[in-house]
């Protein structure tokens, strides 16, 4: 089976075929970071542009490492450096990077679409980084890897997604990835974090953290943007954590052997208290090297010629 | 050639990878997915038999080291590479089914340079080909067949639920 | 000068439906009637136009675009907005004031005129701003405006959040039976919206807009509108929550008009799935469900209008990312064939849509015009509905792209439209415009 994708926008327009296949090909690249020699040839000559107009150190850094693990030529546009500021439409500044004859660009974007509508118009391999509060395909795609690395499989688990699902493009593409790969998807956030409808999309919704975390394989947790608290999404901070926070006594709920994932960075003592990050239950740390397999793999796979 | 006469010319390479090699001390076997790791297995079993010691083993993918990676349509499905020794200071044998242009040798090469510095690379084939299109000579051969540029020729393993064999086959469809 | 329009099959709604002829004399109306050509002798001051096979009806009226000048002319004009309104059929147009400056003066209003006169396509009607600048605070000088030429107030795209400066804006405006409008959302509950929010805006990550922001809003205005006996006039009504209590009002006797937009009747936000910003407009495109009380509303006459709100922007704007990009589509140009479709769909009859189009909304604005009264002014549009085309952004008369309905296919074609007996606007048999 051969991957069909130019594009990785999100995990909606990926089957469960294409999901495998990903997490498939991220298995040798794991190796691959494993080495004193950290590199392989396969991407030589080829270059890749990370374009992020949101600052994230970490995921630019995980694709950046990917792509120069795989001998891909890497630079870094980041609006400071761009000339959006100046008026110049996003499509703009994209065609003028794609003109110095890029194979992948990289792209993280507020606005929730901007990678699919961009896809539309270029050439180059588009990778969305995370848009908005749409999509962040990869970060599922690390998550779903290392559950199925600690878990052995995906299909039949219990997954909680717990916190800010409204505005949370982990959860929309976990809650995707999940579902498309046959796991329990119940997610658990106060109302006012839960966006309408989204039962539909296969989910269980609680509002109750205990409830949810009853018997469960894995606990995602999101992180709380703080700034929310203004905006009346939640009353304060002392009161998400105290209701919402995930603390060793509540991880009892769960099953065994738990995951405790988190997409980073992790607010300590909100969403997640000290003991629980520092557990084994919790993964974090792998999460972060499985990104780079993951990575270095869908690079791969998106190499070839167009 | 059939099993018996592959049998045969995998234990005089056996033997001739010891001679050469003065025993297996800092010997190890490297076989190239896929049909290189069988062959690879099987010598290891000889030599062990005969030395009476262990010897490493190691399984190499070459994929994202060939050469025409950016020219082809769809990317090859990649396997693991497992070398579960360190290559460094050793008398690296890679092994492989057939030996033709020399590419996927130029490969398995430098993806072995990339885990270490091997004291020595050696190379054991079952079949030689010919029409090399690179500096490449095997320092162990099972048999050389000559053969056309078009033809192809194909090894059967029983670890891959055939009958142990070599076939040439004229056309260029490979058989399934 | 008399001008003779024969064969037609007329629609002048509540006043005559079946074949007759159009006799026009300086410019105005001089009768309806059935064979006046065999009446009359042909003379050379006779001109004729044979209507056979097309409907002849009043130019229509829109309530509802934005031409942008003065201050957003590279989005569109005077000039260009007219020759987009009668391209569609529109010989009547009311400008919003969310210009720059906003209309919220004389100086502005008699600009708008003057631009209007020199282009001598449609008429354009200025619609005043409620507040100074449009911000919501304190009244405009809404006597003024009258005088001016006003025919409504509205501070449209930026709701009139104050509920006591919506009153006072009521109160006075009755002294001058001038009609209030306002844009009906709750810029708190809207807040960063884009879309509706809904399944959909879920799915896309998009921040929606709830009914509730349009709803609650609607309400307000009725109970203000009741409470101060102002002529309130409701655009672009998009959810069923206000469909509803429209037309609990009119049942109580609330002065009350509403209209509805083509693509709040046509499109649901299904078709935001793309991120193509050419879907996005405010109110946003609803569920189905709402589409169908917005259709039902149509068919009991709560919504008594059918206006475009269009809004031109430039192609560029709308190749921003969906939400940063700006609202509104043009719709001049395809209002006709969205209307006719609801006939098709047995929701209103053909003479229902035109009156939709043409004395529903004068008579919600106390306009002299939608109807062929003898007397009156000889606006009128030649149409054929049954005449297919395909929607070309590029072959539009505005000066912008963006529509959501490129591609589609359109039943009903604008075929001649006259203004004061003038041909203003003729599509080209079997030529690309």
């Amino acid at each position: 089976m051969s991957f069909k994708h130019k594009d990785i926008l999100s995990i909606a327009a990926l089957s469960p075929e294409d999901v495998a296949l990903i997490l498939e090909a991220a298995e040798p690249f794991k190796e691959v970071s494993g080495r004193e020699i950290k590199k392989v040839p396969a991407l030589r000559g080829k270059t890749v542009v990370n374009l992020f107009f949101e600052p994230s150190t970490r995921t630019r850094t995980s694709f950046e490492l990917a792509a120069k693990r795989l001998s891909a030529d890497v630079i870094n546009v980041s609006p400071s450096s761009s000339s959006v500021v100046k008026g110049e439409t996003l499509l703009d500044t994209i065609r003028n990077v794609e003109s110095m004859q890029t194979d992948v660009l990289v792209l993280r974007h507020s606005s929730a679409g901007a990678a699919t509508t961009l896809a539309r118009h270029v050439r180059s391999s588009v990778i969305n980084a995370g848009d908005g509060w749409h999509e962040h395909p990869t970060q599922a795609l690390l998550d779903l890897f290392t559950i199925q690395e600690k878990k052995g499989g995906i299909r039949g688990l219990q997954v909680a997604i717990v916190g800010d699902v409204a505005h949370s493009r982990v959860a929309r593409s976990n809650i995707r990835a999940l579902t498309k790969m046959g796991a329990h998807v119940r997610v658990a956030g106060p109302p006012t974090m839960i966006p309408p409808f989204l039962e539909r999309l296969g989910v269980r919704v609680f509002h109750h953290l205990d409830e949810a975390l009853s018997g469960v394989d894995v606990i995602i947790t999101l992180r709380l943007q703080l700034e929310r608290q203004g905006r009346s999404f939640f009353p304060s901070i002392r009161e998400y954590s105290r209701l919402y926070g995930l603390t060793a006594e509540r991880l009892q709920r769960a099953a065994k052997d738990a995951l405790v994932m988190h997409p980073g960075p992790v607010n300590r003592g909100i969403e997640i208290s000290h003991d629980v990050a520092d557990s084994r239950s919790a993964v974090i740390l792998d999460q972060v090297s499985n990104g780079v397999a993951v990575r270095m793999g869908l690079m791969y796979l998106l190499s070839q010629l167009h | 050639m059939d099993g018996q006469e592959m049998a045969r010319a995998l234990t005089r390479m056996a033997h001739e990878i010891l001679e050469g090699n003065k025993g297996c001390q800092d010997v190890a076997l490297v076989g190239i997915r896929t049909g290189g790791v069988f062959l690879a297995q099987r010598l290891q079993r000889l030599i062990q038999h005969v030395e009476q010691t262990e010897i490493g083993l190691g399984e190499l993918d070459i994929t994202l080291y060939r050469d025409d990676l950016a020219i082809r349509k769809h990317q090859p499905i990649l396997k693991k590479t497992d070398i579960p020794f360190h290559v460094s200071g050793l008398k690296i044998v890679l092994v492989d089914d057939v030996l033709f242009t020399g590419r996927t040798i130029r490969a398995a090469m430098d993806g072995l340079m990339d885990l270490g510095r091997p004291m020595e690379i050696q190379l054991a084939v079952l079949v030689d080909r010919g029409h090399r299109q690179l500096p490449i000579r095997p320092h162990y051969v099972g048999k050389n067949i000559p053969t056309a540029q078009d033809e192809i020729i194909h090894v059967f393993f029983e670890e891959a639920g055939e009958e142990d064999r070599v076939a040439k086959l004229s056309s260029r469809r490979r058989a399934s | 000068m008399t001008l003779l329009i024969t064969h037609g099959h007329v629609i002048d709604p509540g006043r005559w439906n079946g074949e007759a002829d159009v006799l026009i004399h300086d410019g105005r109306i001089k009768a309806v009637e059935p064979k006046l050509h065999a009446k009359l002798e042909q003379s050379a001051s006779l001109t004729t136009i044979d209507a056979t096979g097309l409907i002849v009806c009043p130019g229509f009226v829109d309530l509802h675009v934005h031409f942008r000048e003065p201050g957003f002319e590279y989005k569109e004009t005077i000039a260009t907005g007219s020759a987009a309104a009668v391209a569609g059929g529109f010989t009547t147009v009311c400008c919003m004031p969310n210009t720059r400056p906003v209309n919220d003066s004389r100086s502005v209003t008699e600009f708008i005129l003057a631009q209007a006169a020199l282009t001598k396509k449609a008429r354009v009607l200025p619609i005043g701003a409620i507040t100074k600048g449009s911000k919501g605070e304190e009244l405009a000088e809404i006597g003024e405006l009258y005088e001016a030429g006003c025919v409504a107030i509205s501070d449209d795209g930026m709701p009139v959040m104050n509920s006591l400066v919506m009153r006072r804006a009521m109160e006075y405006a009755s002294a001058f039976t001038l009609p209030v409008i306002d844009h009906c959302e709750d810029s708190h509950l809207s807040q960063d919206g884009s879309m509706n929010e809904g399944l959909v805006s879920t799915e896309l990550g998009l921040p929606g807009i709830p009914n509730a922001a349009e709803d609650v809003m609607v309400a307000r205005n009725l109970a203000l509108a009741e409470f101060t006996g102002a002529r309130l006039h409701l655009p672009h009504v998009s959810t069923a929550g206000s469909v509803r209590m429209v037309r609990e009002a009119k049942a109580r006797g609330v002065a009350v008009t509403a209209e509805a937009c083509p693509h709040h009747f046509s499109l649901t936000d299904e078709a935001v799935r793309s991120y193509d910003a050419n879907a996005k407009m405010n109110p946003p495109l609803r569920t189905d469900a709402d589409v169908l009380a917005v259709k039902d509303g149509l068919r009991d006459h709560t919504i008594d209008v059918v206006a475009t709100d269009h809004a031109p922007h430039a192609v560029q704007e709308k190749q921003w990312p969906f939400d940063s990009a700006p609202f509104g589509i043009i719709g001049l140009e395809t209002a006709l064939p969205l209307t006719l479709n609801l006939v098709e769909e047995g929701i209103l009859t053909l003479e229902q849509a035109v009156a939709k189009l043409t004395s529903a909304p004068a008579r919600a604005f106390n306009l002299p015009y939608g109807t062929l009264a003898p007397g009156t002014a000889a606006d009128l549009v030649l149409l054929n509905p049954n005449a297919s085309w395909i929607v070309d952004p590029a072959q539009s008369y505005s000066l912008s792209r963006n529509t959501p309905f490129a591609g589609w296919t359109m039943k009903g074609r604008v075929e001649k439209t006259l203004v004061g007996g003038a041909v203003v606007y003729e599509t080209l048999p079997r030529q690309p415009r």
